[in-house]
């Protein structure tokens, strides 16, 4: 999908949610966590969730991604649809579709840094594309660290570890969930700089979940969410711009 | 401080599980054991004071073939005028004669009922009320004519006879048929005990025992208000040389005590094992309080930041410990009392008779079951609670989780080599010594388990290194995970794989042992005998020379000869002799003469293996002077010398020579060499010879190779079975270890599953790392057992002829299946939780 020309790509949709609500418990208990929600996740396109604690945002990112079942609507990621997959068919499409980088890196430390990156591949069975792979990791810049491990490197080299697994077997696209909160300002805006890099010049899709306005300004497109539903969108955001809109909503929630 | 031990083992009750399961198992043996025993020994004891309940004075005669003082064959047991003068004693109320020997019941199809050690038989002494007290007939009477009999209860309906049927009794003599003329019950304890009793009428019981009109043993019941030491005391003057009187009282009570001894031997190679177990038991628990330390760290810290001492937090583990050790003990105990009852009502199914008796719970049981529990488990805690107490305060601060070190490692090391390299030498040492380097191979072996125990983290890394690349490109990534995740803590995997590594040291050790010995015996037989049957009494009593004769003359028979057990006294220094048939002898068995020639036999002449004609100084055609039992001599030559053999005594002289002078020959088997050799139709022509006796077994050459390597066998399954409670334990060992990594790892398999790896393969890579687990355990176990037989089998070398090291190896090899299959069987549970993980709340655990 990369190799599509990159105007074609912009109006392609890489991920879609439809009418989704996410409800847990029942009757007095219940919690709606996601309510009505519908979103496009275009291609080479780099989009920031933010809102709130509670705001639901985390939910719409794993429902979406695969990681957490919902209870109604619909969820597309390229032309499959989510909702009529099994657990193994899910797993499958994590595997071969989608990228993922978490907050606590996960890495394994069993296994060096090379080994971290190429492990979705490994589970799938395939050889990982050499050429893409020299790309990914000069991009991230631990050429000289590949075989060490995860214990030996700093917390922002371990991230970029994380990115460069999640670019490996280039997915269709690439959840990221608080991806530079472990993370000092330093490495965050290194890990950062590299998300962004992979969407401009790899044309990489990234969907990442934050509550930091300066990591949102490194997106092209920020969704906010509160109470589970999306109240509004920012083209190419600013730090200062992300703040003041989340300040308004913060504002807005205390009055009410 | 208790408090809070409390709470934390009620907050942490599914990871003590395991530790309570192996505290328990290993409790609930020693205390099953110890409550069987107690049970069974009060079971007797009181059965044999019930047999000796009207028993005021017994009398016993021994058999004896030394001629009086006066020159004259002594009288042979008791007569019926010493009886009469007992009877007449102040207080005797009663005397019985009893006369007693084997009798072999047949049942309809002929076999022999009970196993023909425990079949007697014995005369029917009915008082003047025509009643024998010692029987209570339950269908018809006591035996008054010579053609008459009757049995017990159990041996009746064994062999379904019913009061009038025509009953074949097999003695020492032809077999015979009596009349069933009753049924009876008894308090005897070798009938309770699962024995075949015959009554015969009294002079039939004297005919076929002893000889007529005498009896071997009597039995004296007092007046109301007699002192049964008074009785004693008169009774003994009147009493022939080789007789023996003893009350009632003493009687019971030197069965009791002979009992109590054969119990407490039981006792203790069951405790044996029990250590065994427990011994393994205490891995499980370090590594689960270990791991429980490891988690609490920060809650550890925090403690020792507001202010708990070391000796506190130390405390505080050791407390948990307490009450893990005590609730997992009164679980045990009551475990095992219900085992010893399971135990008991086993025994009974497998035709082992029980006496009844009430359930008997010592307090040295009860002390014994709790003291063993809690001490296991202090024991075991100990390292992990001062490693707690070293927990310092500032750890609460940090967000790192201890992890497990290679540091401390080293020392450990060089302590672990120390001792298996000391434990090495004694063994290889005590090997070379030979026959007495048991005790140093012992010790030895010791140290080289404690040794290798301590040396096993070290271990792990290089051995499962070796299996890796399989693990990759068998099983692919989830292999190469499951071999990586394997060596992450050595210390853990170490004491997992220890638990395993001690019961396969002992199995491995005891097959190697157990398979070379039945080898060797199985060898020894087939190159000694060349006799197509082997003939001998099933009671392991001598035959009657009726049944030699019969099998000389029987169709079909080219050689036979008796190995008759005779004693002469060569030149005035006793030696045992084989009464053997000349000519026939060479052809039944496989003598290999050295000097002279064994046809010699056939004239005045002696053979005697080589060993012993060098060690008295015999040379071929020597004369020697030889005492019979009778105390007859005769100058007869040495005509041959043979090769020591193991089934024939040192000294063999022809049963024309010896025949004479021996009253009462005793010929504990015959060899047969038969024209078409081993054939149903000859086996059958000897059984028919012998008068289709069920009491004789006709045995071909793969039963007298059954008849030894069936008692390895057994020996070898009893040993595994006692060795499976300790392997069961060490199997919870391998679930609680995998259980602790699958929490410990919750969020990398959450990564695993989030990146896509399916549950299967999730599930695979758990079940891959118990495996490896296992068979590392096993793999050392399997070594070090294999090595310790050498050793042991170099000890024994010389006590037997012809003896080589014989690897088990089909043995060895399903023993590694075996522990593979212990693998998959423990990661059961742990993979299928690993495999249920919630994704989502994996990855965030933090």
């Amino acid at each position: 999908m990369t190799t599509m020309p990159l105007l074609h790509r912009a109006s392609a949709v890489a991920a879609h949610a439809s009418g989704l609500s996410k409800v847990y418990g029942q009757g007095e208990t219940q919690v709606v966590a996601l309510d009505q929600v519908t979103v496009d996740f275009r291609q080479g396109e780099f989009t920031a969730i933010m809102g709130p604690s509670g705001s639901g945002k985390s939910t719409l990112m794993h429902c979406v991604a695969g990681l957490d079942s919902f209870t109604s609507g619909s969820v597309r990621i390229g032309d499959t649809e989510l909702g009529e997959l099994k657990d193994k068919q899910l797993t499958q499409l994590r595997r071969d579709k989608i990228g993922f980088i978490f907050q606590a890196f996960n890495l394994l430390p069993t296994l060096t840094a090379l080994e971290n990156i190429t492990l979705p591949m490994d589970i799938a069975g395939r050889k990982p594309d050499k050429q893409w792979l020299d790309n990914v990791i000069t991009m991230i810049g631990l050429k000289d660290r590949l075989h060490h491990r995860p214990t030996a490197l700093s917390g922002g080299q371990q991230q970029r570890v994380a990115v460069a697994r999640a670019l490996a077997s280039r997915p269709e696209i690439i959840f990221g969930d608080e991806p530079t909160g472990n993370l000092d300002s330093r490495a965050g805006a290194e890990v950062l700089g590299f998300m962004r890099n992979s969407v401009r010049e790899l044309g990489q899709t990234v969907v990442m979940v934050t509550h930091d306005p300066v990591a949102a300004s490194y997106s092209d497109r920020v969704i906010f969410l509160a109470d589970g539903r999306i109240v509004d969108e920012m083209q190419h955001p600013s730090a200062d711009g992300v703040l003041d809109r989340m300040k308004a909503f913060d504002a807005k929630g205390r009055r009410s | 401080m208790f408090r809070t031990a409390l709470r934390t083992v009620l907050a942490h009750k599914a990871r003590l599980l395991m530790t309570v399961l192996a505290v328990m198992l290993g409790v609930a043996f020693v205390s099953g054991t110890l409550v069987f025993t107690d049970t069974l020994g009060n079971a007797f004891n009181k059965q044999s004071a019930k047999s000796y309940k009207d028993v005021a004075v017994s009398v016993s005669t021994y058999e004896t073939n030394e001629p009086g003082a006066d020159g004259k064959k002594p009288e042979p047991g008791l007569s019926p005028k010493t009886l009469d003068r007992i009877a007449a004693v102040d207080g005797v109320r009663t005397v019985t004669g009893r006369v007693d020997g084997f009798a072999g019941v047949a049942d309809p199809d002929g076999k022999l009922i009970g196993n023909g050690w425990s079949n007697t038989g014995t005369n029917f002494a009915p008082a003047a009320d025509g009643k024998d007290a010692a029987y209570d007939f339950t269908d018809g009477a006591g035996p008054t004519e010579a053609g008459q009999i009757a049995l017990d209860r159990s041996t009746a309906s064994r062999g379904e006879y019913k009061v009038g049927d025509r009953v074949r009794v097999a003695t020492n003599g032809p077999v015979k048929e009596y009349d069933l003329s009753g049924v009876f019950t008894t308090e005897d304890g070798a009938v309770n005990a699962g024995g075949s009793l015959v009554l015969f009428e009294t002079s039939v019981a004297q005919k076929l025992y002893l000889e007529p009109g005498f009896f071997r043993d009597a039995t004296v019941s007092a007046e109301p208000g007699a002192s049964d030491r008074e009785i004693l005391r008169k009774v003994e003057p009147l009493l022939p040389e080789d007789a023996e009187a003893q009350t009632g009282t003493q009687l019971a009570d030197d069965q009791a005590k002979q009992i109590e001894n054969e119990l407490s031997s039981i006792n203790q190679m069951l405790l044996a094992f029990a250590a065994i177990a427990l011994f393994v038991g205490i891995f499980l628990i370090s590594n689960t309080f270990t791991m429980l330390v490891a988690q609490r760290t920060k809650e550890l810290a925090l403690l020792r930041a507001v202010g708990a001492s070391r000796r506190q937090v130390k405390r505080s583990v050791m407390a948990e410990a307490l009450v893990v050790g005590l609730v997992a003990s009164a679980i045990g105990f009551v475990l095992g009392v219900g085992l010893a009852v399971g135990l008991r009502s086993a025994m009974g199914s497998f035709g082992a008779k029980v006496p009844a008796g009430p359930l008997v719970i010592s307090p040295v049981a009860v002390a014994a079951a709790f003291g063993v529990g809690v001490v296991i488990t202090l024991i075991a805690a100990w390292l992990p609670s001062r490693r707690a107490a070293k927990i310092p305060p500032v750890a609460a601060m940090s967000s790192v989780h201890a992890v497990a070190t290679m540091k401390s490692l080293v020392l450990r090391n060089s302590i672990g080599a120390v001792f298996t390299l000391i434990g090495a030498a004694g063994i290889i040492g005590g090997a070379a010594v030979g026959k007495d380097g048991k005790l140093i191979i012992g010790a030895g072996a010791f140290f080289s388990l404690v040794g290798i125990i301590v040396l096993i983290p070290l271990l792990s890394r290089p051995v499962i290194a070796l299996v890796q690349p399989l693990l990759n490109r068998v099983f692919g990534v989830a292999g190469k995970l499951a071999g990586l995740n394997s060596v992450r803590n050595p210390r853990r995997t170490g004491a997992t794989a220890s638990a395993l590594a001690i019961g396969l040291t002992l199995v491995t050790g005891l097959t190697t042992i157990g398979v070379t010995l039945g080898q060797a015996i199985d060898k020894m037989t087939t190159d000694n005998i060349k006799a197509d049957y082997m003939i001998a009494m099933a009671s392991g009593g001598g035959l009657d020379e009726s049944a030699v004769t019969a099998l000389e003359k029987a169709p079909g028979v080219s050689a036979a000869s008796p190995q008759r057990a005779s004693w002469l006294t060569i030149d005035g220094e006793g030696a045992s002799a084989s009464g053997v048939t000349p000519g026939d002898i060479e052809r039944v068995l496989a003598v290999k003469t050295v000097t002279g020639s064994l046809g010699t036999l056939n004239g005045d002449a002696i053979a005697v293996d080589s060993e012993t004609a060098k060690s008295r100084g015999w040379k071929t055609g020597d004369t020697v002077t030889v005492e019979y039992q009778d105390k007859k001599t005769a100058r007869l030559k040495v005509g041959a010398t043979y090769e020591q053999n193991e089934f024939i005594s040192p000294v063999m002289i022809s049963t024309g020579l010896v025949g004479p002078h021996e009253a009462d020959p005793h010929t504990p088997e015959v060899y047969v060499a038969m024209d078409g050799g081993m054939t149903e139709a000859n086996k059958q022509a000897l059984v028919d010879a012998l008068g289709d006796n069920p009491a004789i077994s006709v045995n071909d050459r793969q039963d007298i190779r059954n008849m030894f390597g069936g008692m390895i066998n057994t020996a070898l399954n009893v040993m595994y079975g006692l060795l499976a409670m300790a392997l069961i334990i060490a199997v919870l060992g391998v679930v609680n270890t995998l259980a602790m990594s699958v929490f410990e790892r919750q969020q990398e398999i959450g990564m695993l599953r989030a990146i896509g790896l399916d549950r299967r393969r999730v599930k695979r890579m758990i079940r891959l790392e118990a495996v490896v687990i296992s068979v590392f355990g096993a793999v050392i176990g399997v070594g070090l057992g294999t090595f310790l037989a050498w050793a042991i089998g170099e000890t024994i070398r010389s006590s037997i002829p012809g003896y080589a090291l014989v690897m088990p190896w089909e043995r060895i090899g399903i023993f590694l299946v075996l522990a593979g299959l212990v693998g998959v069987l423990a990661a059961l549970w742990p993979a299928r939780s690993a495999a249920k993980l919630n994704m989502l709340t994996a990855i965030k655990t933090e």
